[in-house]
């Protein structure tokens, strides 16, 4: 059988299906320093238990998780999946411990404290690595820089696989595929087809590779969507940062400290974003929608000095005119925007006063988008006609829009994507074995 | 890269590590530098001897290259470890004796080796190649005023010079800090530093090459060091034995001194070829050549200097006795000779920073307040 995508899914999808007897291989589409889709970004993975874990304090039930779930999707998701996603959070940091990853324990490090959440130690393309070493002793043969170009049923059973591997195109027989290639968003053509000539100023936190390619070749297969493509999780980034791949480093957290204003220099304000973790997911969009996707965050000495630290130094200048020249912005429109925000400071914000003056450009960073492929509680692809092949299946954010409709809670796409890959693998090898 | 480029270079990692932290379960470079916007010259020569080199954050980045970012930590620190043993050297006239530490090394043993020679031939041309036996057997090849004027005086010259740059560097890192608060602190420091904990990468070990992890390299260190420790103890044993009990070099086969020698003479040997071969196959880009060459200059110095104390051991009643006696005692004057600019430096170092820590972990009372996790990609 064959596994397309190296991310978390596909992994555990991998390494299921070779623990379930069958012969595995892997296409891998980044090359093999970039591999591991966005799980290289990850940081932490959401799960259940009754009791403190050596990796995680507290307790977690399934109650809460299933409580929280509904509060962030409202109605409309795949009760079905979204039980069995309930049901496996509880293993699957054992199963993760015993496919060589190491998790960090609770109270070393630096870590915020959660109950929610237990963290790979070295980060998520820590653990990616213990996987593939893992998934490498198994015997699966694991093909980097392979793309899947076209998808098609064979005449008797099983499908062929046309693969671009290194710059070589290659065709693969396989009797089962397991599609863990990540949910769309990362290509350009396919956000400006869905989110028009704005999405020009958009930026993509996670790796470019996890392109859409293969849901238009499921649609195209047959498959049916699921989701809405115009709506996405999208956080405040760095506009100085790469257009792929920010990560984790190219957020900015400090929008609560601060004054945020459009290029025009005028105030924007997003209606009680307030300063928890949840004011990111509501800044994203706001960003998105200032002309030209693009916003400031203003500090000043002070308020710099409160806030955590990100990838790229800010804009700096000892007084606000050159800090309007510096950014290109209409200085009268700042000053007023600064003289009005000053009178009535928000959030955790202190009035804007001390230099040296500090700003960071903002675009709009997407994180994924809630669209993708439909599946059963098999994993395997739903047809639009209500059929499906026993022989195709979907695991990870390509399916994660089945029980995340909207919204997002912390550290579930690890958890969603190794649950659903496990599930998907132990499916196809079952499947492969008869 | 010029000195004023790698510190701008390290200013530009540190934030991204800083504004990332994943890695901050590997070890107490991290925690160190949580939420800090800036990085002065004394905090990287703090954290660049912090860091043990285990390699773990290379392999664990989701920025290294090819990634725009291409952090690379290790390789950062390894450039500056080598700036912080060059600026607080003793006489700081060896600076400049230290940026060709590669060659000033090897220089400085053959040297040694040469007047150990020229001593030897002028004290007895044919000591060299003759048979000795008995009581002060070893003073017939290197008559003891000329042994124990060398061995005292490069040995009083190693302990001052690397002590006197222990104290400058300590003084950079650490300016403001009680006796009472390092009385306080040196169990958990000596515990660091005995243990070599930070070599473990937060518990799976370290990465010899590729992004397997073991703990090759804290055991083929600890054997290195333990014999090196060894080794000590069994020449003040033996200076014991001669000033104390009167037994004269060579001492019997089953004394303390022979016992400890030969003990840490192979644990030495054995350390230091292991490491070495480690060093062969390490990957080279987390890793720095300047660096590289301190490393293997001296792990071959410490591998001769043992095996030659082997061989002195098991060849002293033939008549090779003196020509291999006369090259370890070399070897030996030479390493003392050349530790206050060599690679040696990173112990006192390395211990410096980690008493440090464990200062600043016993002032740290609170960690930071509990917050909910940020959202993850």
């Amino acid at each position: 059988m064959t596994v397309i995508g190296g991310g978390i899914a596909g992994l555990c999808a991998a390494i299921a299906a070779r623990r379930g007897g069958a012969a595995v291989r892997l296409l891998e589409a980044a090359p093999q320093p970039l591999r591991g889709g966005n799980t290289r970004h990850g940081r932490n993975f959401r799960l259940t238990h009754e009791t403190p874990l050596e990796h995680v304090p507290d307790r977690y039930t399934a109650d809460e998780l299933r409580a929280e779930l509904r509060s962030v999707t409202g109605d409309g998701t795949d009760q079905v999946l979204t039980e069995l996603l309930i049901e496996r959070a509880h293993s699957i940091a054992g199963w993760l411990i015993e496919h060589g990853v190491h998790l960090q324990p609770p109270g070393t490090g630096v870590m915020p404290y959660s109950r929610r959440t237990a963290f790979p130690l070295g980060g998520g393309k820590a653990m990616i690595n213990a996987l593939y070493a893992t998934a490498d002793r198994l015997g699966i043969a694991i093909s980097y820089d392979s793309e899947a170009r076209s998808l098609l049923r064979a005449e008797d059973e099983g499908w062929t696989i046309s693969v671009r591997s290194a710059g070589a195109d290659d065709s693969i027989r396989t009797r089962s595929v397991v599609v863990c290639a990540g949910g769309p968003g990362a290509d350009p053509a396919w956000l400006s087809d869905n989110f028009g000539s704005a999405a020009e100023g958009w930026m993509v936190r996670g790796t470019p590779y996890s392109d859409g390619r293969l849901l238009d070749l499921l649609i195209a297969a047959g498959g049916c969507a699921i989701g809405d493509p115009t709506t996405c999780h999208a956080v405040p980034v760095d506009a100085r940062g790469p257009q792929f791949d920010g990560g984790i480093v190219t957020r900015i957290t400090s929008i609560p400290l601060g004054l945020v204003v459009d290029r025009s220099g005028a105030r924007i304000d997003v209606a009680g974003a307030g300063s928890q973790p949840t004011h990111y997911a509501k800044w994203g969009p706001k960003i998105a929608i200032c002309p030209g996707q693009i916003a400031y965050l203003l500090l000043d000495a002070a308020g710099l000095a409160r806030a955590a630290p990100s990838a790229l130094a800010p804009v700096t200048a000892p007084n606000l005119g050159e800090l309007a020249a510096a950014l290109q912005i209409d200085p009268t429109g700042l000053l007023q925007s600064i003289e009005d925000f000053n009178a009535a400071p928000v959030n955790a914000a202190r009035p804007i006063a001390v230099p040296p003056f500090a700003a960071y450009p903002m675009r709009p960073g997407l994180t994924f988008v809630h669209y993708g492929i439909k599946v059963d509680a098999t994993m395997r692809v739903v047809q639009a006609d209500g059929h499906r092949h026993d022989d195709l299946f979907a695991a990870g954010m390509i399916m994660a829009a089945n029980v995340l409709r909207r919204g997002y809670l912390a550290g579930l796409g690890i958890t969603l994507s190794a649950v659903f890959g496990q599930i998907a693998g132990e499916e196809a090898a079952r499947h492969v074995r008869g | 890269m010029s000195a004023a480029d790698k510190m701008s270079e390290a200013e530009r990692v540190l934030r991204i590590c800083s504004a990332c932290m994943y890695c901050d379960g590997l070890c107490p470079v991290f925690p160190v530098i949580d939420g800090k916007h800036s990085f002065s010259l004394s905090d990287v020569s703090y954290l660049s001897n912090l860091c043990h080199n285990c390699q773990g954050c290379w392999h664990d980045c989701q920025y290294a290259p090819p990634h725009p970012f291409a952090v690379n930590l290790p390789a950062t620190f390894a450039e500056l470890r080598q700036r912080s043993y060059a600026d607080h050297l003793w006489p700081p006239a060896l600076g400049r004796v230290f940026r060709a530490s590669s060659l000033a090394v090897p220089a400085t043993v053959a040297l040694a080796l040469l007047i150990t020679f020229g001593l030897v031939l002028d004290t007895d041309s044919s000591a060299l190649l003759t048979a000795h036996a008995g009581e002060g057997a070893f003073y017939r090849v290197l008559p003891w005023p000329a042994m124990a004027g060398l061995a005292g005086g490069t040995f009083a010259w190693a302990v001052i010079a690397v002590t006197l740059a222990t104290l400058r560097y300590w003084h950079t890192i650490a300016p403001q800090v009680t006796v009472r608060e390092i009385v306080r602190a040196l169990p958990a420091a000596l515990s660091d530093i005995i243990t070599l904990r930070h070599l473990g990468g937060g518990g799976p070990g370290c990465h010899d090459h590729d992004e397997r992890t073991s703990q090759r390299r804290r055991i083929l260190h600890h054997l290195t060091a333990g014999g090196f420790v060894l080794n000590g103890l069994s020449t003040i044993a033996a200076s014991a034995y001669h000033h104390l009990l009167g037994v004269v070099a060579p001492s019997p086969v089953a004394s303390l001194s022979v016992m400890l020698g030969l003990v840490g003479g192979v644990t030495m040997t054995v350390g230091a070829v292991g490491l070495l071969a480690l060093e062969a196959r390490s990957d080279r880009e987390p890793s720095d050549r300047g660096e590289t060459r301190l490393n293997v200059a001296f792990l071959i110095l410490l591998a001769l200097v043992g095996a030659s104390g082997l061989a002195v051991l098991g060849f002293r009643s033939t008549p090779a006795m003196g020509l291999l006696l006369t090259t370890h005692l070399g070897l030996v004057f030479g390493l003392f000779a050349a530790l206050p600019f060599s690679k040696a430096l990173h112990a006192p170092f390395r211990a410096a920073a980690l008493l440090r820590v464990a200062i600043d972990s016993r002032r740290r009372t609170l960690a930071r307040a509990p917050e909910a996790s940020g959202d993850t990609p």
